[in-house]
């Protein structure tokens, strides 16, 4: 096969290495080359032959059963669940997210010193580097390890911490197969890309970015704009510590990383011109949605946008396999808020927090592949690389606000 | 700082892992085999990246690898990957053995936050 026509995934040395990125030997590389490539073939090889399975085995008898055609998700789940080639495909894609977490903390956690005296280094004495490490936990942070991550985002091994976001980081690039590009960024370049599709003249001076993580989504927008003060946000110190050091290792100067929950800020009231977050809302809970909206209200200042990223919401037009497939990661990937999430009506929630209606922006965004990880994308950019890995496509819904 | 790599890199997220088969033992056996192709395929790129340096160095011979002695530091350093590689393969049997005891259902722990949060 030439190289020109080859559509798989990247080989995982592709990845950026920033100053904080861990060391990755060569079979530690192979092992997440393996999981990309393992990824790439349940969706495209395994997934459809679920399909064919639900309509030619499961959507009549349930039919029958029923005496209608399914109505909801979870109706095809239950049904779902004695279906061999489903069972199949769901085992081997727990598998894979676990064998990623092995894999990620393996590399990380063999030289764990080594990592947080790098980050310590880079975050000495910086004042953009705020940390609460009294800040209590939310519960849904808190109580779930989330995507199947041992310890979640915030625990720490060692004092002063960063292998929970070297894990991380050194994993998505695999997870994802490179779909985000070499910096992980793929949701930050696409707020990018929109704000220059749909907001060309909007130049905020403030900017907050919620549950920022490692800031792989926030230099983006902090590059954007270079005047800019930009604040990210997160509860958990490791993200943070890691992001801040990343951040200065890429020369990005205007980001302060600061520890806090972003249900309750402490900034003033319209402190902010533009607010956005990315993956972020399913993360927190049914009550805490409510407040982050509410806050993100209060603290946008005359004229201000907010913006957040997400995959696609389980709507009236969403067939119910696809909902059921998309809701695989509430279930079987720890991410308890994830099927709630998808189906609340974010304008009400964010009309009742006080949005006028004629605010409300909804609309999609899209990362575009990188050509020289994709060349055979590049040569086609309209043709679809592969069939769609539910829940990992770097695009997304867009939903948020901008003053009337 | 002492910290046991093998051990906690295969640590459980929390929350009692979904059953996708029947049998436990076919469960248990496809998690192994799964690792076993992921090493395979990782032994099979570093032979052939080696393959690739030598013919391009033109140093190997093929009776050195069959006659090759490790030194002590050299076992060392093998024994070692042996117990990480073992560490990684059986990952679910660790598992399953720190699930003793443990927990409700991903699906009950949605539940008890829906209901915690007065949800419909």
């Amino acid at each position: 096969m030439s190289e020109r026509s080859y559509a798989g995934p990247p080989d995982y040395r592709a990845v950026s290495r920033h100053g904080v990125f861990p060391d990755v030997s060569h079979d530690e590389a192979a092992r997440f080359n393996f999981l990309a490539h393992l990824n790439r073939h349940l969706a495209t090889e395994v997934l459809p032959g679920v399909k064919r399975a639900y309509d030619s085995r499961v959507l009549p008898k349930l039919t029958a059963e029923l005496g209608r055609a399914p109505a909801h998700r979870r109706e095809v789940r239950a049904a779902m669940r004695d279906e061999p080639i489903y069972q199949l495909w769901s085992a081997l894609r727990r598998a894979t997210m676990e064998q990623r977490q092995q894999a990620g903390r393996a590399l990380v956690l063999r030289q764990l010193g080594e990592l947080n005296a790098r980050a310590a280094a880079l975050n000495a004495n910086a004042d953009t580097l705020k940390l609460d490490l009294e800040l209590k936990l939310p519960r849904y942070i808190e109580g779930v390890d989330h995507h199947l991550m041992p310890g979640s985002y915030h625990t720490e091994v060692v004092a002063d911490d960063v292998s929970a976001a070297a894990n991380y980081d050194a994993g998505i690039f695999a997870t994802t197969g490179g779909g985000l590009g070499r910096l992980n960024d793929g949701a930050g370049a696409a707020l990018v890309s929109w704000l220059s599709q749909h907001a060309a003249d909007f130049k905020p001076a403030r900017i907050l970015d919620l549950g920022a993580g490692l800031g792989h989504n926030t230099l983006p927008i902090a590059a954007l704009f270079p005047e800019a003060q930009v604040i990210a946000v997160d509860v958990a110190a490791p993200m943070l510590r890691y992001g801040h050091a990343r951040a200065k290792s890429l020369g990005v100067n205007n980001v302060q990383f600061v520890q806090a929950n972003v249900e309750s800020l402490d900034f003033p009231d319209g402190h902010f011109d533009f607010i956005y977050s990315t993956m972020f809302l399913h993360e927190t809970s049914f009550s805490a949605l409510p407040r982050v909206l509410a806050e993100v209200k209060r603290l946008l200042a005359p004229g201000g946008r907010s913006l957040h990223l997400e995959q696609p919401q389980y709507t009236e037009d969403m067939d119910v396999y696809e909902q059921f497939i998309r809701d695989w990661d509430a279930f079987n990937n720890n991410e308890p808020f994830w099927t709630t999430m998808h189906e609340l009506d974010l304008p009400k929630i964010a009309q009742a927090v006080g949005h006028q209606a004629a605010e409300i922006v909804e609309s999609g965004a899209a990362a575009v592949l990188d050509p020289q990880l994709f060349p055979a994308a590049a040569l086609a950019p309209t043709a679809p690389l592969a069939a769609e890995d539910y829940g990992r496509k770097a695009a997304w819904y867009a939903f948020g606000t901008r003053a009337a | 700082m002492s910290v046991n790599v093998n051990q906690l890199a295969a640590s459980k997220a929390k929350g009692k892992r979904p059953r996708y088969f029947q049998s436990a033992e076919a469960e248990r056996t496809l998690n192994i085999a799964m690792v076993l192709a992921q090493e395979l395929a990782v032994a099979r790129e570093r032979i052939d990246t080696l393959e690739r340096l030598l013919e391009a160095n033109g140093t190997l011979r093929r009776q050195d690898i069959d006659s090759f002695m490790p030194s002590a530091s050299q076992a060392v350093e093998r024994g070692e990957w042996t117990a990480a590689f073992i560490a990684r393969v059986l990952r679910v049997v660790q598992q399953e053995i720190e699930s003793i005891g443990e927990q409700k259902s991903l699906a009950a722990t949605v539940e008890d936050l829906r209901q915690e949060e007065k949800l419909p």
